[in-house]
């Protein structure tokens, strides 16, 4: 059995570039699977062939159930979109654009105007309903677009890059709908370049870079293969800072960087909080003076970086 | 398949192709009529155009245009008016295009691309939208024209067949539109892609004057021209002067002729334009 998300070996080439470079996924019926990847990795792309907005040059792809190339029509009854842009019409209400896009999801008036109150209500834009979307703010845009995707209660869902170009208060409100959405058996495909974001929101996460999924796994997964967690310490005289230094190497279980003119030593531990307390007593016991003092937990982007060598932000020319 | 079951969607109803398509069109165009009285600027502007052509053609040109044998500016100006209103509808092309591409490029395609709805009908329902404001700005035309002393003059139902024929042109020229759209993606590109070549169809036809007069390779072309075909309909069925005398075939049966270039253009342009739209990329 497959998941509700499934892709094997998908290849999309635009002209000379592989946006796809034979991508698998396979995404358990509930889960939420983060894409995470610079822009022009290819997860648009990848989105765009699972709703089927695009066929791929080779490859398989099933959706709740449903072939992705042989019924595209049945996959489209069973997804919701959500997309980077926020594809709303902003001349129409928000009333009036859920109205419109229940109805072609096949719903009755009827249904489509009830079923539209109810997301303007869930979506906290019953104020603004009957104004046109223009004069909505960045987040309330969002928010109506997703409800736009949620008209008929799809299982499967897709969401291109949910929160960019959010302020952070309403990307925390977005997480906080998507969580409740994940929470009522949805299963979300989630693409980002926010590593917190697939940090907090996916149970898995594929990164995906030039076209190919590079590496594959939970969060924690992810993290570990990066390397544990470590020390950080700012000396206050940089005169102390070898004998700082050696006191450090006491504690580490790997090699000790230290950063010159920084004053900054690093040294991968094990041991948590209380082996940080240790530390800190050495050092004072030692009457070492210190600046700044951490116990640092590798971030998806210490995994990014470490995978594909380069940041995770790059190209301005999605695919 | 445990995944479909494990959340019930809301019931899409079971429907039949065509009442489908036609009902997903229908909602479309409704969406695309609420935009457009939501921007009243753009019928406005659509409606001043053909009235300054109506002023500056009866009045400059006017009286040094030789039509069926006389520069009687009375007569120029009620040879002039089926030129103008096939002139008028033709630029629905440059609003049904913007209009499209403007969805392509705000992402609205994407989302009625992931819908699951009739594949026509994004397109069918923006091109029935034109339809609705052409037959407004047709309208308001008409009452500019009676004001400056243009006539009919085979009776109301002819009038109402040259006015049919007219916006079934006006339909066909909104799926080049349609199509011109979906190719050039920018709004703006469509606004002047959709106009640019509607003066060379416009000028060399019958439509402002007297195609006879025309130099033979010219007029053959004016001849044969879809829109003049509409345009000698209309003055046929008006009973307005300058009637072509030309044996080129659509001159002497104009009305048959007219119908089946917009049929022909439907036809093509509607294929051409709804095989863009499946494919499109935004």
């Amino acid at each position: 059995m497959t998941g509700a998300i499934y892709a094997e070996g998908l290849v999309k080439t635009f002209g000379d570039v592989r946006a796809l470079d034979g991508v698998d996924l396979d995404v358990p019926e509930g889960t939420v699977l983060g894409l995470l990847g610079p822009n022009g990795a290819g997860k648009t792309t990848a989105v765009r062939v699972l709703t089927t907005l695009l066929r791929p040059d080779s490859g398989k792809a099933v959706v709740a159930g449903v072939d992705v190339l042989r019924h595209p029509n049945e996959v489209r009854r069973l997804i919701g979109l959500s997309g980077q842009f926020a594809a709303v019409d902003e001349y129409l209400t928000g009333r009036e654009n859920l109205q419109m896009v229940g109805q072609l999801y096949q719903m009755s008036g009827r249904d489509a105007k009830v079923r539209a109150g109810e997301l303007l209500d869930q979506f906290n834009l019953a104020d603004a309903a009957d104004r046109p979307a223009k004069t909505y703010s960045g987040g309330m845009r969002r928010r109506l677009d997703l409800a736009a995707a949620l008209v008929v209660r799809p299982p499967v869902m897709f969401m291109d890059e949910p929160t960019t170009g959010l302020d952070p208060r309403n990307r925390l409100g977005l997480w906080d709908v998507i969580q409740d959405l994940v929470a009522g058996g949805t299963t979300l495909l989630l693409t980002t370049q926010y590593l917190e974001e697939a940090d907090r929101l996916a149970h898995d996460i594929c990164v995906i870079d030039h076209g190919k999924v590079i590496a594959r796994g939970t969060s924690d997964q992810l993290k570990a293969r990066t390397g544990g967690e470590r020390v950080e310490v700012v000396v206050h005289e940089r005169e102390r800072l070898t004998e700082a230094t050696e006191v450090l190497r006491g504690f580490g279980k790997g090699e000790t960087k230290v950063e010159d003119h920084m004053r900054q030593i690093t040294v991968p531990v094990t041991g948590g909080a209380k082996l940080l307390a240790e530390v800190i007593r050495e050092l004072d016991s030692r009457g070492i003076e210190i600046d700044d003092i951490g116990l640092r937990r590798p971030t998806l982007d210490d995994v990014f970086i470490s995978l594909t060598g380069h940041v995770a932000e790059l190209k301005e020319d999605a695919v | 398949m445990t995944a479909v079951s494990a959340t019930p969607t809301a019931t899409p109803q079971p429907r039949n192709a065509v009442i489908r398509s036609a009902r997903d069109s229908l909602v479309v165009a409704k969406r695309n009529l609420i935009r457009m009285m939501r921007i009243p600027e753009v019928v406005i502007f659509g409606l001043v155009q053909p009235i300054m052509f109506v002023v500056l053609f009866s009045y400059v040109f006017g009286g040094s245009m030789k039509v069926g044998g006389t520069t009687d500016p009375g007569v120029y100006r009620e040879f002039l008016m089926a030129g103008i209103f096939a002139q008028t509808v033709t630029f629905a092309t440059a609003g049904a295009g913007a209009g499209i591409a403007d969805d392509m490029h705000k992402g609205l395609v994407d989302r009625f691309r992931s819908l699951p709805m009739a594949r026509g009908a994004v397109l069918t329902g923006r091109t029935l939208a034109d339809l609705v404001q052409t037959t407004l700005t047709v309208i308001v035309l008409a009452i500019v024209a009676l004001i400056v002393g243009w006539r009919v003059h085979e009776g109301i139902p002819k009038a109402l067949g040259g006015f049919a024929l007219l916006l079934l042109l006006g339909y066909a020229f909104s799926w080049i539109g349609a199509l011109i759209g979906l190719t050039v993606r920018t709004p703006e590109a469509a606004t002047s892609g959709g106009l640019i070549w509607l003066f060379p169809l416009t000028f060399i036809s019958n439509a402002f004057v007297d195609s006879s007069q025309m130099t033979p390779w010219l007029r053959h072309l004016a001849d044969w021209n879809p829109f003049s075909a509409t345009v000698q309909a209309c003055r046929q069925l008006f009973g307005n002067p300058g009637v072509s005398q030309s044996p080129a075939w659509p001159m002497q049966h104009p009305v048959w002729a007219s119908l089946i270039w917009s049929i022909v253009i439907i036809v093509v342009f509607r294929t051409l334009a709804v095989r863009k739209y499946r494919h499109a990329t935004s």
